[in-house]
């Protein structure tokens, strides 16, 4: 039963370092806040709380089990609202979300249309 | 076991100044807040995770208590830099 318990926790620490990496990963290459502020929350959110539960699984289960569920529950909670609330202020502070520079030549319809194109 | 926990603590705690790289340069004060809020989480973790390899169980009521002041300090820091003002609901 330890053994199982071991690898258990063994395999979410590892999912979780991944999680985590990934939100690092996102936060240092994404073009702007808001795809920032999404990755982390999300990724930061997922890997953290799978690395508590990873460590609520070792060794059999305690009182402070318990209290790492808690923490999970927290972090599950603050992360993602935290995210939303960077966003919104961005948002609301005038910041314009990146866009990818259109292809050369390229136009929208308006303008292609009145250039006469069918 | 304890030496997985090490390197897992030890991998978050590189990640996190990876975190401080983006506080440094992020071009937005937003940037920056949020950087703070990642390292916060990740410091977090590890404080659990030494918690667990010490075997001090104390320690996790500090990280809980820890990641409350985390997200109050992201909410206010926003709300600093939306309206310029914390708690006082002045003119909009």
């Amino acid at each position: 039963m330890t053994l199982a318990l071991d690898l258990a926790s063994l395999l979410l620490l590892a999912v979780g370092l991944a999680f985590v990496a990934g939100g690092t990963l996102g936060l240092v290459r994404l073009p702007d806040l808001f795809s920032r502020a999404h990755a982390t929350g999300k990724c930061d959110s997922v890997g953290a709380s799978a690395i508590l539960v990873a460590l609520a699984l070792q060794g059999g289960f305690s009182f402070g089990d318990l209290k790492l569920l808690l923490l999970v529950a927290l972090v599950l909670v603050t992360a993602p609202t935290a995210a939303h609330a960077l966003a919104r202020s961005a948002y609301r502070t005038g910041l314009e979300p990146w866009r990818r520079a259109p292809a050369a030549g390229w136009r929208r319809g308006a303008e292609r249309r009145d250039a006469g194109a069918p | 076991m304890t030496d997985v926990l090490w390197g897992a603590a030890i991998v978050l705690l590189l990640l996190a100044f990876v975190c401080l790289w983006r506080a440094d340069r992020g071009p937005t004060l937003q940037d920056r807040i949020l950087a703070v809020n990642v390292v916060g989480t990740k410091a977090l973790v590890v404080l659990v995770l030494l918690a667990v390899i010490a075997g001090h169980d104390y320690l996790i009521d500090v990280a809980i208590v820890y990641g409350l002041l985390n997200f109050v300090l992201t909410l206010a820091a926003t709300r600093l830099v939306e309206r310029g003002r914390i708690l006082s609901e002045g003119p909009r």
